[in-house]
């Protein structure tokens, strides 16, 4: 079997005498949707910002394609491939849908330190970031700027941005939150196909999406991995049901 | 210029008519026999020039920088060393004896601008929002007392010099010195814009919105806040030639904490983040200080009366009184 595309060895992190992440060990595979789920204050989203890189973990290490990224930056990590989704959309407000992708591009492009020619009109950032853009329904949006978005949009062009970085690896925290039941189906169809071009660490509260996707499943509770497994396992693991599934589904 | 139409309709009518009263404006003081309104022009069209630099950092970046006047009086002493060696004859470095030409001190003043940014910006952008104002302030009131304690250039009684020479125009005289002055702001706004529509510019400014999405996306903030700091300086250094050749002085002052709150209340008074901002600030601030001035002493109690009704107010400054809704970007 391939090398995992993310490796996570026995993480910890606390936060004063709160453990958010108490030993942490998991992995991620090539073409393969691997759902973290678990109840509110779980250590969800502190987990992921260890894997980006936006917090130190206390201790344990994070492995990025085969390479020790522990001590390494977000924007190293982003480099290296791997693109996040915030739970809370965190957008440059001020640009258009279409300058946010642009910026991803030229991120992804490595041409920040280009000072002469204007971006406007610029068609080696603007087709790309179009092309992004229509993937998640955005395109006829393009000219508003981010801060007027609605909130499914904004989630939508959260995905944009990463699409446009043509990352290796897609950490994804609650795509689906405050989508409605349409837009959650029609995301799940879109991630599906998704993994095809990158493996998915999926955070979702949405259970339908999240059976539906999954091909391993891990439940946090106060920072631990409980139950990790199939779909089925999971389904079938009382701790699983009691900590999480059971006051959902 | 392409700012000018993709700004509102009412902005690029703001953006004209400031442009043509300080171009008309002194031409036609001249012609009706009042020499001394090209010198007020040309201190506006300088502080202009300042603002503007300071804009890159301030308003592009977000880094509120409060010690800009490092930089402005670091330019301003650098054209008046070039000045004083020229006219002694003493060898300044290398056996080169200085230079009266403007041109050359504007070279001298960013490049020294530039050596002493990079350090200062490498220092102080390791913090940001207070503690980076409190750093960038306390490195200029170290360059100041430096000025003020080192006799060679006159310490603290300044240093006097014969303004600097320009190919093919009397610098000496108030008008084409105007020319010459106007000339460096022109080129000033049109590099800010330039830099602000680039790749560069957008990183920049996505820094300031969002620096965390920035990261995300794989780019460092530093490199891109420290190369604006610089320029920035850069573009502050030569405005401070301009300025101590306009006043054949190269004064301490103009490195003093006063210098670089003035320079941020220029942009605030203006409008932040719109590319005549600082212009219209520059502007209207040295119509304050002559008109304002010569009625009374404290006419910068009316300043702050300003600054106050634009905090409060209007917070997109005149021009977005002006403009009317958000500024564009
Ligand atoms: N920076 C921080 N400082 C202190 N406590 C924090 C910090 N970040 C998170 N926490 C705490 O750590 C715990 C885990 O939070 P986290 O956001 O990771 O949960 P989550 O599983 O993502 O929850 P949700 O499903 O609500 O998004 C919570 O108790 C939270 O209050
Ligand atoms: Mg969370």
């Amino acid at each position: 079997m391939a090398d995992p595309a993310l490796e996570i060895r026995d993480l910890r992190k606390s936060f004063g005498a709160l453990r958010a992440t108490d030993g942490v060990t998991l992995d991620l595979r090539p073409g393969e949707i691997h759902a973290l789920i678990g109840p509110n204050g779980a250590g969800k989203s502190t987990l992921i910002a260890q894997i980006a890189g936006g917090l130190r973990p206390d201790s344990g290490s994070v492995r990025l394609f085969g390479r020790d990224v522990t001590a390494l930056g977000a924007p190293a990590r982003a480099r290296m491939g791997l693109a996040r989704s915030f739970q809370i959309s965190s957008l440059a407000g001020e640009f258009s849908a279409l300058r946010n992708v642009m910026l991803a591009v030229q991120a992804r492009a490595g041409t920040s330190f280009r000072f002469l020619r204007p971006t406007r009109g610029d068609r080696r950032l603007t087709e790309p970031a179009m092309a992004a853009l229509a993937r998640v329904g955005l395109a006829d949006r393009a000219e508003v700027p981010a801060a007027l978005l609605s909130h499914g949009e904004r989630r939508r062009l959260e995905l944009a941005l990463a699409l446009a970085m043509e990352p290796r690896l897609f950490l994804l925290d609650e795509p689906m939150a405050g989508l409605g039941a349409e837009g959650s189906r029609e995301l799940t169809g879109f991630l599906s196909e998704l993994r095809r071009e990158a493996p998915i660490l999926l955070v979702e509260h949405d259970m339908d999406a999240v059976f539906a996707l999954a091909d391993r499943i891990s439940v946090l509770e106060a920072g631990r991995v409980i139950a990790s497994g199939s779909p089925a396992e999971i389904r079938a693991d009382a701790g699983a049901r009691r900590a999480y599934l059971g006051d959902s589904s | 210029m392409k700012s000018l139409s993709s700004a509102s309709p009412r902005e690029a009518a703001a953006n004209l008519a400031i442009l043509a009263l300080l171009i008309l404006g002194p031409w036609a003081a001249l012609s009706a026999g009042h020499p001394f309104y090209v010198t007020l022009a040309t201190k506006a069209a300088i502080l202009a020039l300042a603002a503007t630099g300071l804009h890159l950092a301030l308003g592009l970046g977000g880094l509120v920088s409060f010690g800009h006047a490092a930089f402005f009086g670091l330019g301003g002493y650098a054209a008046g060393i070039l000045a004083a060696h020229a006219g002694s004859g003493e060898a300044l470095i290398l056996g080169w004896a200085g230079s009266r030409e403007i041109l050359t001190m504007i070279l001298a003043a960013m490049g020294l601008a530039l050596l002493a940014a990079l350090p200062i910006g490498a220092i102080s952008l390791r913090t940001s929002g207070v503690y980076f104002l409190m750093i960038t302030l306390a490195f200029a009131q170290m360059i100041y007392y430096f000025a003020l304690s080192w006799p060679a250039y006159g310490g603290d009684d300044g240093l006097s010099f014969r303004r600097g020479i320009f190919p093919g125009l009397n610098s000496a005289r108030p008008l084409p010195y105007f020319w010459i002055c106007l000339g460096a702001l022109l080129i000033g706004l049109a590099l800010f814009q330039i830099l602000r529509a680039s790749r560069f510019g957008t990183a920049l400014e996505a820094t300031r919105q969002n620096p965390q999405r920035v990261e995300a996306l794989g780019i460092e903030p530093f490199g891109l806040r420290l190369t604006a700091f610089a320029l920035s300086a850069m573009m502050v250094g030569a405005a401070g030639a301009l300025f101590a050749n306009l006043n054949r002085f190269a004064s301490p002052s103009m490195l003093s904490w006063q210098m670089s709150g003035e320079l941020i209340v220029l942009i605030l008074l203006g409008g932040r983040g719109r590319l005549l901002g600082p212009t219209a600030g520059a502007v209207l601030f040295v119509a304050m200080e002559h008109v304002l001035g010569g009625w009374t002493e404290r006419w910068q109690f009316f300043l702050g009366l300003a600054v106050l009704g634009v905090a409060v107010f209007a917070r997109g400054g005149l021009l977005g009184l002006i403009a009317g809704g958000r500024r564009d970007g």
